[in-house]
């Protein structure tokens, strides 16, 4: 070992004294700072294991051709008279099955060694959860935009042109990062990731199939019906098919925001709560 | 920035001042009102074996887990109701590596530098900095899965010294590290208090205790059943033991007969090894033991003088073993 001294810091070689001003909580730079780190991080782990794109990537190319071609004749007499129904549709339900993934990977995560350190820092109990949930936007802008490639590709032409499609487009995107949040609470909630696993798809199947996703709602019995229409999934493809069909901001693009934004008022302070008394 | 300031001096004269802790895991009390004072500036080891409560005390003392009975201050902080201002005076060494598997040796120092607010420059120089320190830069850009056990070590201590936190917990530093590796993370450790840290630090092995703790306690099925220094503690069970093992197991009682004419004090019997283990005030007396031994004509196979186990100090204080399954240091 090195004759230098072992302490960083290249003026002062001493442990910091103990009587200087500690501060009561992390200040919102600070905070943000934090969660940045934490979003580095799992940027990185995400490039080390590629198998986090797999979803990202055949999903929207799969259902999207598949759903489009199986269903196109039977629900809308035609497949080009489908695909501003079910494109969207697709969207949202990209959406959620891939934010799926935030409450199995962070259970996951915490129970390695290095979350203990995170505890024993001095950093907002929040970071750890927000920085995984910033990083994985970047897994939602890539599914979310070979959805609509696919789209295109397939002869799919949005009415409400490049605004409308790039307004869906960020819909769908922060429509996942808040419903990600969900997920996040599970995974600090339950013991094992499959636990999570298990619980989000039983959120994840009612939630995206007893929807307007993929049929048009007045097509549905009665009981069926009211369901879809409370359900918030309903919400955001309603929303984006009005974005990218029209062009237009309806007051359902106002009531998915309101939603998404909702979702995560209740559920990343729920979250926090449990992360921060779990151990 | 909110800040509050702390107390004055006079409260903080011990780094850490836990009176009563108690953890409850279900019905099982893993630590069982537990006392520490720890002075600034010393090292303080607490030495228990496999299985003691050390790491839970541990954590609670780091805000890991919930204190469930008694109370603790670091530097005159109360943990229970100022967490994150005790965050900022302790730096945690686990037991387990706590560094991050998924990323190299120096981003990991970068994340751990950025998450305690450093600005992205300083982060990578103090980060570039540590690893030389600790030896590890030809190691930088390596997975932490590649490391040795030696390496990961000495990356998780020098992670924990980013912030320059004046009171340190290193639990088990060196448990499963190979001799020559657990004689560099002693310098290491030496190096730090030399620079006026604080360390409280756990350990199964009394000759660990022995090289780096100032003030021992020795702590028992969540229980402090000893506290002094390793001088008092080895003079509990005598300096050192004589271990021999006899050529003719049925010689056990004949040469007990003999020592305690010599010594004037009865060894311990270890008969399904054939064996006698004594306490030796004097490592000279030894010889003595022998000499009447070759006299009386019992034959030995072999002989060995030994500091005390950590198992001897427990059996002479809590007079049970210390049912430790990990190897013992010689
Ligand atoms: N999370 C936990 N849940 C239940 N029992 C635990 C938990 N953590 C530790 N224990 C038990 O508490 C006791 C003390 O454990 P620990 O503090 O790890 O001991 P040491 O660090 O001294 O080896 C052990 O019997 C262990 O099995
Ligand atoms: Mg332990």
């Amino acid at each position: 070992m090195s004759t230098q001294t072992l302490l960083p810091d290249t003026t002062a070689s001493h442990a910091l004294p103990v009587d200087r001003e500690l501060s009561s909580r992390p200040s919102l730079a600070e905070t943000w700072q934090q969660t940045t780190a934490m979003a580095w991080r799992s940027v990185k782990k995400m490039f080390r294991n590629p198998e986090q794109f797999f979803d990202v990537t055949l999903q929207p190319l799969l259902f999207t051709a598949m759903f489009t071609y199986i269903f196109g004749g039977a629900i809308s007499g035609s497949v080009a008279d489908y695909m501003p129904i079910i494109i969207p549709g697709i969207l949202a339900q990209t959406a959620i099955t891939t934010c799926m993934a935030m409450g199995t990977q962070l259970r996951e995560d915490m129970d390695k060694g290095v979350f203990d350190r995170f505890r024993s820092l001095p950093i907002a109990r929040i970071a750890p959860l927000a920085g995984p949930a910033l990083a994985d936007v970047i897994r939602y802008v890539i599914a979310s935009t070979l959805t609509i490639m696919v789209g295109l590709a397939m002869g799919y032409r949005p009415g409400g042109g490049f605004f409308g499609t790039l307004a869906a487009w960020a819909l769908t995107i922060f429509a996942a990062w808040s419903l990600a949040w969900i997920f996040t609470w599970l995974g600090t909630v339950m013991r094992t990731a499959q636990a999570v696993q298990g619980t989000a798809m039983l959120i994840m199947f009612p939630l995206t199939f007893l929807s307007n996703a993929f049929v048009p709602e007045d097509t549905l019995p009665g009981w069926l019906h009211a369901f879809v229409q409370v359900n918030p999934v309903s919400h955001v493809v309603t929303a984006v098919r009005d974005l990218m069909n029209d062009g237009s901001f309806t007051a359902e693009v106002g009531w998915a925001l309101l939603g998404c934004t909702a979702v995560v008022a209740i559920f990343a302070p729920l979250a926090v709560r449990s992360y921060s008394k779990k151990i | 920035m909110n800040t509050t300031p702390t107390p004055p001096l006079t409260a903080t004269d011990l780094a850490v001042d836990a009176s009563g802790l108690v953890k409850d895991f279900g019905s099982f009390r893993a630590v069982d009102g537990i006392d520490l004072q720890v002075r600034r500036g010393e090292v303080f080891g607490v030495l228990g074996p496999n299985g003691a409560g050390k790491t839970t005390m541990l954590s609670m003392l780091a805000t890991l887990l919930p204190i469930d009975g008694g109370s603790a201050r670091i530097f005159g902080v109360d943990v229970a109701s100022s967490p994150h201002q005790v965050r900022q005076l302790v730096g945690v060494t686990g037991q387990y590596a706590s560094v991050d598997e998924n990323l190299t040796a120096f981003e990991n120092l970068y994340l751990f530098g950025r998450l305690l607010g450093l600005p992205k420059a300083k982060a990578k120089s103090t980060g570039s900095d540590l690893l030389d320190r600790f030896d590890l830069t030809d190691a930088a850009d390596r997975r932490i899965s590649n490391f040795s056990g030696g390496m990961r070590r000495r990356l998780d201590l020098a992670a924990s010294l980013i912030a320059r936190p004046p009171l340190t917990f290193l639990d088990e530093p060196t448990t499963g590290l190979d001799p020559r590796t657990r004689g560099q993370m002693w310098d290491t450790i030496r190096e730090l208090v030399a620079q006026g840290s604080t360390i409280l630090l756990t350990t199964q092995y009394l000759d660990e205790a022995d090289q780096l703790a100032d003030r021992i306690a020795v702590i028992d099925r969540g229980r402090k059943v000893a506290e002094g220094t390793a001088d008092e503690l080895k003079a509990s069970v005598g300096n050192s033991t004589l271990q021999l093992r006899l050529e003719d197991r049925d010689d056990t009682t004949r040469a007990a007969a003999v020592v305690a004419r010599v010594l004037g004090e009865h060894p311990v019997l270890t008969p399904e090894s054939g064996g006698l283990n004594i306490a030796l005030a004097d490592a000279n007396r030894a010889a003595d033991v022998l000499i009447a031994l070759r006299e009386s004509a019992i034959s030995i196979s072999t002989a060995a003088v030994q500091q005390p186990t950590l198992d001897e100090v427990f059996l002479a204080i809590t007079g049970h073993h210390s049912d430790n399954e990990t190897e013992e240091v010689a």
